[in-house]
C-alpha cells in the first residue's frame, strides 16, 4: 500500500513546483516589458529631449570602446568604497555606543539625528573648498551622506535589543564589553544590515552629486558634460550604469547579511532570494 | 553548600506615574532561608514581590535593607554560585543549543575541549543531546526552557534560581518539566528557588513554600511531600496534596494578618 502512496505524493510536489514560475523570470519580463515600451515611445521624443534604448545602447559601446566609461567608473568607484567603507567602520561603533549609553545618547543622539536631515548637497561646495575638487571631496560627501543612516539604525537596533537578553549576559557575569561583543552586535545585526543597506543608496546619490560640483572625473562628470552638450543618449548611460551598480551593491549587502545574520532571515521565513 | 538565607530584605523605588512621584514598596522586611539540596517555592499573585525577591538573590537588582548571603557569605552582583533560569529561557537566538550552554561556561573561563564535552553532559542531561545543533526558533517552548535549565546547571552553581520557567508552556509539557526536574534536583543536589503562581506545581515541587503577598512573607508553609519519593500523578492524589494546597490556598486568599499589616 505504501508503495502505492509514494508516487502521488511525487506527483503532487512535481505539479506544484511547475507552477511556480521563478522570481527571476518574473523580473526579467518585467524588466523587457519596460525596455520594450521605452524604445516605442522613445523614438517619436525629439533626441534633445529624451532617448530610448537602442540609442542609449550605441551610446554606451562608443564610450566603453573609447575608454571612457570604464576609467570614469573606476574613479567612481575609489570614492565609493572609501567614502563608503569609513562610514561603515565610524558609523557601527558609534551607534553601538550611543546606544548603550545614556550620556553619549543625550551629548551626541541630537547631533546625529539632525545631521541625517542635514541638506547636504547645499554644503558641497564648502566642502570642496576645504578638500579641492580631487578623490578626497568625492569620498567625504559619500561618507557623510552614508554614515548616518548607519549610526541611526544601529543605535535604533541597540534599544531594541530585549532587556533579559543583556541579563543573561550579566547572570552569567560577562563583563560589558563582551555583553556588547556577543550579545548586543549579535542582536543588533539585521538593524545593522538594514542601515547600511539604506546607505548603499544614499551613498551612490552622494557620489554622483560630488562628482556634479567637481565635474572633472567619474561617472557624474560624464553626465554633466553629456548634458551640457545636449547627447541626451549619452547622458543616459552613465545614470543607467548608476542604476545598476546601486542594484548590485544591494543584493551584494544582502548576500553578506544573510551570511553573518542566517538566524534572522531563517525567523522571519523569507527564503534566500 | 547552597544555603541561601535572607534577612529583612526591602526594596524601594521611586515611580514617576503621570508626574507623580511615588514610593513603591516592592518588598517589606522579606525572610526566608534554603537548605542544602532544598526546593523552596515563592508563591503569590503578581505584583506580591516573587520575582523582585529572586532578582535580588541572583544580583540583578540590589537591596534596599537588608541582606542576603549564600553558604555565609554576603552576595554581591552576579555570581557563578547562582545560575538563573529565565521565565522565556532567553536563549541567544543566533546560537545553537550547545553553544548556548558553551556560553555561560565560556563566561566562566571555560575553554578547549571541555567546553563542548561539558555542554553536551548538561543537554544531555535535559533529554536534548540529539538537538544539540539546533537553533532557538527550531525548538519548541518545552525544549527551549531544557536548554536554558542545561545553561543555568552548566556552570555548576551552588544555587539555581527559577522565574516561572514553566508558566508558558503547555500543561502537558508542564508536567513533564516538573517531573524532570525534580529528577535533576536529586541527581545533582542544588538547592532551588522557584518562583511560580501556579498553585499544584507549588505544592509537588516544594519542600517549603512561601506564600508572598504585596511585599511580604504571609506564611511559610513546610511541604512533606517529595521526601515520600511518590511519581507526580500519585502525589497528586494523595490527601497531604491536598491538605497542603488548602492551606496554601487559605494564605493566598485569606485577610493579612494583623501582625504583618502594616
Amino acid at each position: 500500500m505504501s508503495n502505492e502512496k509514494k508516487p502521488v505524493i511525487v506527483d503532487d510536489m512535481a505539479i506544484k513546483l511547475k507552477r511556480e514560475v521563478p522570481n527571476w523570470v518574473i523580473t526579467l519580463s518585467s524588466v523587457v516589458l519596460v525596455l520594450l515600451l521605452w524604445e516605442y515611445f522613445g523614438r517619436n521624443v525629439n533626441p534633445i529631449f529624451g532617448s530610448h534604448p537602442v540609442a542609449i545602447g550605441i551610446a554606451f559601446w562608443k564610450m566603453v570602446k573609447s575608454g571612457l566609461l570604464l576609467k570614469a567608473l573606476a574613479q567612481s568607484l575609489q570614492a565609493f568604497i572609501v567614502g563608503y567603507g569609513l562610514s561603515v567602520i565610524v558609523g557601527i561603533p558609534l551607534g553601538l555606543l550611543i546606544g548603550r549609553s545614556r550620556v553619549l545618547e543625550a551629548s551626541i543622539g541630537v547631533f546625529v539625528t539632525a545631521a541625517y536631515a542635514m541638506p547636504l548637497v547645499a554644503l558641497v561646495p564648502l566642502l570642496v573648498l576645504w578638500f579641492g575638487l580631487g578623490f578626497t571631496v568625492k569620498a567625504a560627501v559619500v561618507f557623510l551622506m552614508a554614515v548616518f543612516p548607519i549610526v541611526i539604525n544601529t543605535w535604533l537596533g541597540v534599544r531594541g535589543v530585549p532587556k533579559t537578553l543583556i541579563e543573561v549576559g550579566k547572570s552569567l557575569v560577562a563583563p560589558p564589553h563582551v555583553v556588547m561583543m556577543r550579545i548586543v552586535l549579535p542582536a543588533t545585526l539585521p538593524y545593522i544590515m538594514a542601515g547600511t543597506k539604506l546607505a548603499v543608496g544614499r551613498a551612490v546619490v552622494a557620489m554622483v552629486i560630488a562628482e556634479f560640483f567637481t565635474a572633472i572625473s567619474g561617472l557624474g562628470s560624464i553626465i554633466i558634460n553629456a548634458a551640457n552638450s545636449f547627447d541626451t543618449a549619452a547622458m543616459f548611460v552613465p545614470v543607467i550604469v548608476i542604476m545598476i551598480l546601486a542594484t548590485g551593491l544591494n543584493s551584494f549587502v544582502g548576500w553578506i547579511e544573510r551570511r553573518v545574520a542566517p538566524w534572522h532571515t531563517e525567523m522571519s521565513g523569507r527564503s534566500e532570494s | 553548600m547552597g544555603q541561601v538565607s535572607l534577612k529583612d530584605v526591602s526594596k524601594s523605588f521611586a515611580l514617576r506615574i503621570e508626574n507623580k512621584t511615588q514610593i513603591v514598596h516592592a518588598l517589606k522586611s522579606v525572610s526566608f532561608d534554603v537548605a542544602e539540596s532544598e526546593i523552596v517555592v515563592l508563591i503569590g499573585p503578581s505584583g506580591c514581590g516573587k520575582t523582585t525577591a529572586l532578582r535580588i538573590l541572583m544580583g540583578l537588582e540590589t537591596a534596599s535593607r537588608g541582606k542576603v548571603t549564600i553558604d555565609g557569605r554576603e552576595i554581591k552582583g552576579c555570581g557563578y554560585d547562582r545560575g538563573l533560569v529565565f521565565q522565556h529561557a532567553e536563549l541567544l537566538p543566533w546560537l545553537s543549543a550547545v553553544k548556548n550552554v558553551m556560553f555561560g561556561l565560556e563566561m566562566k573561563g571555560m575553554r578547549g575541549p571541555e567546553l563542548k564535552e561539558t555542554a553536551m553532559r548538561y543537554l544531555d542531561l535535559v533529554g536534548l543531546k540529539d538537538a544539540a545543533d539546533r537553533r532557538p526558533y527550531q525548538l519548541s517552548g518545552g525544549m527551549k526552557q531544557r536548554v536554558g535549565i542545561a545553561r543555568a546547571l552548566a556552570i555548576d552553581p551552588e544555587v539555581l534560581l527559577m522565574d516561572e520557567p514553566f508558566g508558558a508552556l503547555d500543561a502537558q509539557t508542564r508536567e513533564n518539566l516538573q517531573a524532570e526536574l525534580l529528577d535533576i534536583q536529586k541527581r545533582t543536589g542544588k538547592s532551588i528557588v522557584f518562583v511560580t503562581h501556579d498553585l499544584d506545581e507549588a505544592v509537588l515541587l516544594a519542600d517549603r513554600i512561601v506564600v508572598m503577598r504585596s511585599g511580604y512573607v504571609q506564611e511559610i508553609i513546610d511541604v512533606p511531600l517529595r521526601k515520600l519519593g511518590l511519581d507526580m500523578a500519585t502525589a497528586r492524589a494523595t490527601p497531604t496534596f491536598g491538605q497542603i494546597r488548602l492551606k496554601v490556598w487559605e494564605a493566598l486568599h485569606n485577610q493579612p494578618t494583623s501582625s504583618h499589616a502594616h
